[in-house]
């Protein structure tokens, strides 16, 4: 198994949990991990994206053209960032807009849920339920469910529960 | 605060470690965090450090891995890196294994201690953690440590991955006690911020109690003892550059590229294997992997220079390999052949591989790409302060320093930022150059951070009132170190490990430094605070005037507690807005969006926080905001 991913947003949306999450299932799938992630000052606000590489790799970086799936929690980065994907990459993208890619309202469900915070978690599950990612609902269930701040445990899993449902 | 978070793997997964079996367990880590369970894991007792990206997690990740050690370990941020550097040296001197982690420019801060160290050496094995940032992606330069410390005579690892940097720890801790220096390890942002499932051992319990031997040739070491030790200090290095076990590795070609080799090292090594791999090219050609640049093993070098008629060195981001080398064949950052500036991406590596195989096709390149600038949080009140200073000084010189709050520059409201401390001293050279020329001098303001002005700022204050200089400086006091995550400063007075330090407070400081106007205000209050600022210019040029201090107070926004007190609006655009555009070009708040179809601005309620300030900056008073009280 080897896939390459890349998560696209802005700064507080949530980028590096996803990636975490990922590295963690592919850890509890037995399998290398290695991912990359922006930090410092382009983490306030500006835009961010995270390369995850499940499977046997040496670098956490992701070449152009490469990625086999991009999650994109804002709409305008899919100009920036899908030049990652592979001709024949899922893209999926949180947005009202339809395009050449999968859609999700990813927002507007967080929104419903009762917090933006969970955003990337629809996100997160609609991917899952889309058979774009390298893992199933069970393990990144029990991934969400042990890398969750306790406190909000619950409504990550709510989140992700209602991606996989749309 | 940062937290980490893992789960494990295989547990009781047995593996031979000396007379007991060891439990082996893979968590998922930071390279940053590696590094800092490498420490805890090699009996390291103090770890010293100042946060800076992209090296903060390192000591928060001691702090997580240090209740699972029976060491008893010190855990410090201190002040700064040259700080953090002499309280690891004071423990080495025990005897006890002792680490000090910063970012590159942290050792420009740390160089006087750094460059001693290497002759007067440590006893307790002492690591000097120092992660570059190529690129830079959150640095002023994308400076080598390698070079740094061939300069300094110190020897260096450079890790490709968090799994290696963790077992490099226990590697550099080993030569630095052979030895009885100080090692580097020098990762890069790519291994610092990459997550990787990584092999933890329980850690080691070395019950070493401190002994402190007096030696005052060595360790006062007058410059009579300089020169031997000068000396012995290149018998070291000389010694270890013969190391068999710290010479490259390679990995193999067939040899139908005869002649040719490629060395690299570091993260630059980690994609240049991969790419070598889909290009198809890994047997074709020998590629060394260098984990000890310097000093580089004396037979390495004589078989590269040897055996080979074509060397390409591929690493970040000085040639310290290429210089030692010292080959006419090479190619490398000094020829050209690989771009001698800039972070090494997959695609520019790509590139430089293809014209050395003689491969033929482009390389899609890396360059990025647009997208949003970075800004102030919603409701920052560094925005606020920023906003009344260009205000009240249109004219206003305006020197800052380095945090969150260089990003004052978006508003207009940052001129100059040099390194940590610097804008102080920045802000009483420009006063000098100015009043020089006559009485009439602009207004200078300066503005720095808590953590900063802990760091650097205060030696710069101290200067200023010495010296007579007439400005104003502006603390921006958020009571955290906001920009790497949040770190307590001095004057929080609670420790690394969450527990209580003893509490040091900026007005005592500034007193004691003989400023003679000193007042505290709210930036959230505007009106009073822009009033303090033209009190202070007032003070500055008045006959007995000197350097005003306004210590701006208001809590980071990212503490939900402290956000928790302050008062809540609902802020909203009305019709009246002639979308000029005013409010989001000297407000520059990211709540504040233009909307190209109705040509007025409108607030994005799902980033706005409700500090309503940003009503001040409408010229139709078109903002309206509201107080509804508890937090939104």
């Amino acid at each position: 198994m080897k896939q390459q991913i890349i998560i696209s947003g802005k700064g507080g949306q949530g980028v590096l949990f996803v990636t975490r999450l990922l590295a963690e299932a592919g850890m509890e799938m037995g399998l290398d991990v290695l991912t990359a992630e922006t930090h410092g000052m382009a983490m306030r606000g500006g835009t961010v994206i995270s390369h995850v590489k499940i499977g046997s790799f040496k670098s956490p970086l992701i070449r152009k053209g490469l990625a086999d799936t991009g999650l994109f929690l804002t709409h305008s980065n899919v100009a920036i960032h899908a030049g990652y994907l592979k001709p024949d990459g899922s893209c999926v993208v949180n947005t009202d807009r339809a395009g050449a890619y999968k859609a999700v309202d990813a927002t507007a469900y967080a929104k419903e849920i009762g917090s933006l915070l969970v955003t990337n978690l629809v996100l997160l599950g609609y991917a899952v339920s889309q058979g774009t990612l390298f893992c199933n609902e069970a393990v990144m269930k029990k991934v969400i469910k042990e890398a969750s701040n306790p406190r909000f445990a619950d409504l990550n899993l709510r989140g992700f529960e209602r991606g996989l449902q749309l | 605060m940062f937290t980490t978070f893992f789960f494990e793997f295989t547990k009781c997964t047995l593996i031979e470690g000396g007379h007991e079996e060891k439990e082996m367990k893979q968590k998922i880590l930071m390279g940053n965090e590696a590094i800092g369970r490498g420490l805890v894991e090699s009996g390291c007792s103090l770890v010293a450090s100042y946060p800076g990206t992209p090296a903060s997690e390192i000591l928060e990740s001691v702090v997580t891995f240090a209740g699972e050690t029976e060491t008893p370990m010190h855990i410090e941020w201190s002040v700064n890196e040259k700080v953090a550097y002499e309280i690891a040296l004071g423990n080495s001197y025990t005897g006890k294994r002792s680490a000090v982690a910063m970012k590159q420019v942290g050792l420009n801060v740390a160089s006087d201690p750094f460059m001693r160290s290497a002759y007067l050496g440590v006893t307790g094995g002492f690591v000097v953690v120092v992660a570059d940032d190529p690129g830079p992606h959150s640095s002023q330069t994308e400076q080598d440590s390698r070079s740094f410390a061939q300069f300094a005579r110190i020897p260096v690892f450079d890790p490709s991955n968090p799994a290696e940097a963790k077992e490099m720890v226990e590697r550099a801790f080993q030569l630095s006690e052979q030895y009885e220096l100080p090692v580097m390890l020098r990762p890069t942002t790519r291994v610092c911020h990459a997550r990787q499932n990584v092999r933890c051992l329980p850690p080691e319990v070395l019950s070493r109690k401190a002994h402190f031997e007096r030696n005052p040739g060595r360790w006062v070491a007058t410059p009579k003892f300089l020169t031997d030790l000068h000396r012995q200090l290149n018998d070291k290095i000389d010694e270890i550059a013969e190391l068999e076990s710290l010479s490259p590795s390679c990995t193999r070609g067939a040899g139908n590229l005869d002649g040719c080799c490629i060395i690299s090292s570091g993260a630059a090594y980690a994609n240049t294997y991969e790419i070598l791999e889909d290009l198809g090219c890994l047997e074709r050609v020998d590629l060394f992997k260098v984990d000890v640049p310097y000093p580089l093993n004396r037979s390495f070098i004589e078989r590269v220079n040897t055996d080979y008629t074509k060397i390409l060195v591929i690493e970040e981001t000085y040639p310290t390999i290429e210089m030692q080398l010292s080959n006419r064949a090479m190619m490398g950052r000094i020829s050209k052949d690989v771009p001698d500036y800039g972070e090494l991406t997959p695609d520019r590596i790509e590139t430089v591989l293809k014209a050395f195989l003689h491969i033929s096709g482009k390389s899609e390149p890396d360059e990025e790409e647009g997208g949003v600038r970075p800004s102030l949080c919603p409701g920052c009140a560094h925005r606020a302060a920023f906003y009344a200073i260009r205000k009240t000084f249109p004219k206003g010189i305006l020197p800052s320093d380095i945090g969150c709050y260089t990003l004052g520059m978006n508003l207009g409201a940052v001129d100059t930022c040099h390194c940590m401390g610097a804008g102080i001293s920045q802000g009483a050279g420009l006063y000098h150059a100015h009043a020089a020329d006559g009485p009439d001098y602009p207004t200078i303001v300066a503005t720095i951070g808590d953590s900063t002005f802990f760091h650097a700022g205060v030696s710069g204050l101290i200067n200023a009132v010495f010296t007579g200089a007439r400005f104003i400086i502006v603390i921006l006091d958020n009571s955290t170190t906001a920009m790497t995550g949040n770190q307590p400063t001095p004057q929080v007075g609670v420790m690394a490990d969450g527990t209580p330090g003893n509490t040091v407070y900026i007005p005592d400081l500034v007193k004691a430094s003989g400023v003679r106007f000193l007042r505290e205000s709210d930036p959230y209050a505007l009106d009073s605070f822009i009033s303090t600022l033209k009190e202070a210019d007032r003070f500055c040029r008045s006959d007995e005037g000197g350097v005003a201090v306004i210590i701006s107070k208001h809590p980071c926004i990212m503490d939900r507690e402290a956000r928790k007190h302050q008062t809540q609006y609902r802020v909203t655009v009305t019709e009246e807005c002639t979308g000029c555009k005013v409010c989001i070009k000297q407000f520059e708040c990211p709540a504040l969006v233009y909307d190209e179809a109705s040509e007025k601005v409108f607030i994005d309620q799902n980033s706005c926080i409700g500090c309503g300030i940003c009503s001040a900056a409408c010229p139709v008073g078109a903002i309206v905001a509201e107080e509804v009280g508890g937090e939104k």
